[in-house]
């Protein structure tokens, strides 16, 4: 809107009318302003009464009309984190942390040279390899849920969360070899061709000259790699049960307790989504790059 | 496509016929990794699923383990609560592309202006793709749609108390309307996936060439219409695209609010039942056949956008 009255000639030929019109859309670009304003807070909203009602008592979460001022305490998340109630979330959470670090491990490891394959030096048929890549990604997980079982049932690594990391790699590589080739595309030419000029190794080369250009881009495809590794629930619902149960499928299990839970259940579920919302703010700036596998920027 | 490459990294002069399959290797080589792991872990999979779906394979009858030829996908496509999941997939799905791709315009068109605290709607925005999704349907089902306390009918109470009126609406939203209110928290998780992808597409808009628009006098509207629509065509598929991907695949949401029941079990639900209730391997697999078929179609169309976008990035 404002580039409007950029381009208009000078102020002293401006007519009536055109101030009229100027006024209005201003008034107008308040409203959508506001507009904006308030579509945000509604989408914040069921996260902030999430956040509220964890902190309140079990008595006062449940409520109608709900107490906006009932007084705060962090009993919700002492209940949650096992004071009193049965079993502790602890070993679900190292165990969704254990699965999520390994496949993004795994997944760099893999992806990495894989994306370098694919634009620095590219094979051929190169674009063919990566929409091979992506097609995988396209098929529906349920549909491979039984045959994994199966196959895990007869390794005997039902239960095993190292299996299931591995399990998140093949979910996540896709993504990642499409997302770092993004990144490594983005290396200009010239520096690369400059620094085997002056005689620098292939390896010095990636140390020295890659690396730091695209180290932003690793870690928010790290990032995004653990976000969707750390919620996954089907297969860690199907494929683990008492060792390596993860963090979704506790949540999923612990609403069974009878009386007011109301407070425990929005305290659980934020403690569990905090390393994702973590997670997210910090990819901001690349995760529209990544979420559409590079395709936008 | 070759094209492309050869613009990306020109190559020294035509070696000697061993020599160039050698260099073919060594460029060949760091991608082997990944693309090894890739075929055994995502083919061999679907081609097991393919084969037990001609089975007769019940975990509770291991005794009558055999060939049953079409068998399972004549059940698949006959039995009621599959053709049920079919249609749910395909109403939830489209529906919550279709709300959550309109909103996501709505919203990155307010965005993409200069506004007092455009950083802070923005991340705003982004915070329900950020919630664990099972954590979000938990919030939903319990903290914003219980009939008693839930903060829906929390707000019904507050208004109607603010008109003096003591008995205020509180309807039971999950029974009463169960798809909706499942196909809600989805939009409210992927309405922000959409926005973002439509605003980078806003935001990559030839400037110029609407401020030479402007000074011809286009009105806003026009602008809107012959300009930003068209240009944001692609980037609308993709979104669509990519949303219905993940979507159609949700599992979570349906697992949470409603465990399947009251009509909105869609395909994964139903499969995820067939095979770890019913323990029917065959059908399960018949099931999940169909649903890779049913994929596919939607992928062709996902794969075709994505590599329109891509060579016209790479000829670039």
């Amino acid at each position: 809107m404002s580039t409007i009255t950029d381009t208009q000639p000078d102020p002293a030929t401006r007519t009536e009318t055109g101030r009229a019109r100027q006024r209005r859309r201003l008034g107008g670009g308040a409203a959508l302003s506001l507009l904006a304003w308030v579509i945000g807070i509604i989408f914040v909203m069921p996260i902030l009464w999430m956040v509220l009602t964890s902190l309140h008592s079990e008595s006062d979460a449940a409520t109608n009309p709900p107490s906006l001022l009932a007084p705060l305490t962090l009993s919700g998340y002492r209940e949650f984190f096992g004071a009193s109630s049965g079993a502790s979330p602890w070993p679900t959470i190292a165990n969704s942390l254990s699965a999520a670090v390994l496949s993004t491990v795994v997944v760099l490891l893999l992806a990495l040279p894989a994306a370098y394959a694919l634009s620095i030096r590219p094979v051929r048929k190169w674009t063919d390899v990566l929409f091979f890549f992506l097609s995988t990604k396209m098929l529906p997980v349920v549909a491979a849920l039984l045959p994994i079982y199966l196959i895990l049932q007869n390794l005997k690594l039902l239960d095993n969360i190292w299996a299931l990391g591995l399990l998140y790699t093949s979910m996540n590589l896709a993504i990642a070899v499409w997302m770092l080739r993004s990144f490594l595309a983005e290396v200009p030419v010239a520096i690369l061709e400059a620094a085997s000029m002056d005689g620098a190794s292939l390896l010095r080369t990636l140390r020295s000259v890659v690396a730091p250009i695209i180290m932003p881009g690793i870690a928010a495809t790290a990032l995004i790699c653990f976000i969707f590794s750390w919620n996954e629930l089907l297969f860690a619902r199907v494929l683990t049960s008492t060792v390596a149960q993860t963090a979704p499928v506790f949540l999923t299990g612990f609403v069974t307790s009878q009386g007011l839970f109301l407070a425990k259940v929005c305290a659980a579920s934020f403690a569990v989504s905090l390393p994702v919302l973590i997670a997210g703010f910090a990819a901001q700036d690349k995760l529209v790059q990544g979420l559409s596998l590079g395709a936008v920027k | 496509m070759t094209v492309a490459v050869e613009t990306r990294r020109p190559q020294a002069a035509q070696p000697n016929g061993t020599r160039r399959r050698t260099s073919d290797w060594v460029r060949r080589a760091p991608l082997l990794p990944a693309l090894v792991f890739m075929i055994i872990v995502t083919q061999l999979p679907f081609v097991i699923t393919l084969i037990i779906s001609l089975m007769n394979w019940n975990a509770y009858y291991p005794d009558e383990r055999g060939f049953a030829g079409l068998a399972n996908y004549s059940r698949v496509f006959t039995d009621v609560n599959m053709r049920q999941a079919v249609f749910t997939t395909i109403l939830l799905t489209a529906s919550v592309v279709l709300v959550s791709l309109a909103l996501g315009l709505c919203i990155a068109l307010l965005l993409d202006r200069t506004f007092r605290g455009r950083g802070i709607v923005r991340t705003m925005m982004i915070a329900p793709f950020l919630v664990v999704p099972v954590a979000a349907a938990l919030v939903w089902k319990h903290a914003l749609y219980n009939p008693e306390y839930g903060l829906l009918n929390g707000m019904l109470t507050w208004i109607w108390q603010l008109f003096g009126s003591a008995n205020p609406p509180q309807p039971d939203w999950i029974t009463n309307t169960p798809l909706t209110a499942v196909a809600a928290s989805i939009i409210w998780q992927w309405t922000p996936f959409m926005m973002l992808i439509l605003l980078a597409g806003l935001q990559s808009r030839p400037l110029d060439v609407i401020e030479a628009a402007q000074i011809d006098g286009a009105s806003t509207w026009q602008i809107f219409r012959f300009m930003t629509l068209p240009h944001m065509r692609q980037y609308l598929e993709l979104a669509a695209l990519l949303g219905a991907i993940y979507i159609v695949q949700d599992f979570d949401h349906v697992f949470t609010i409603t465990s399947g029941g009251l009509g909105t079990a869609n395909l994964p639900y139903a499969i995820y039942q067939t095979f770890y209730t019913a323990h029917d391997y065959g059908r399960a697999s018949a099931a999940g056949v169909v649903v890779v078929i049913g994929t596919i179609i939607i992928a062709t169309f996902a794969l075709r956008t994505v590599s329109s976008l891509f060579r016209r990035e790479i000829s670039q």
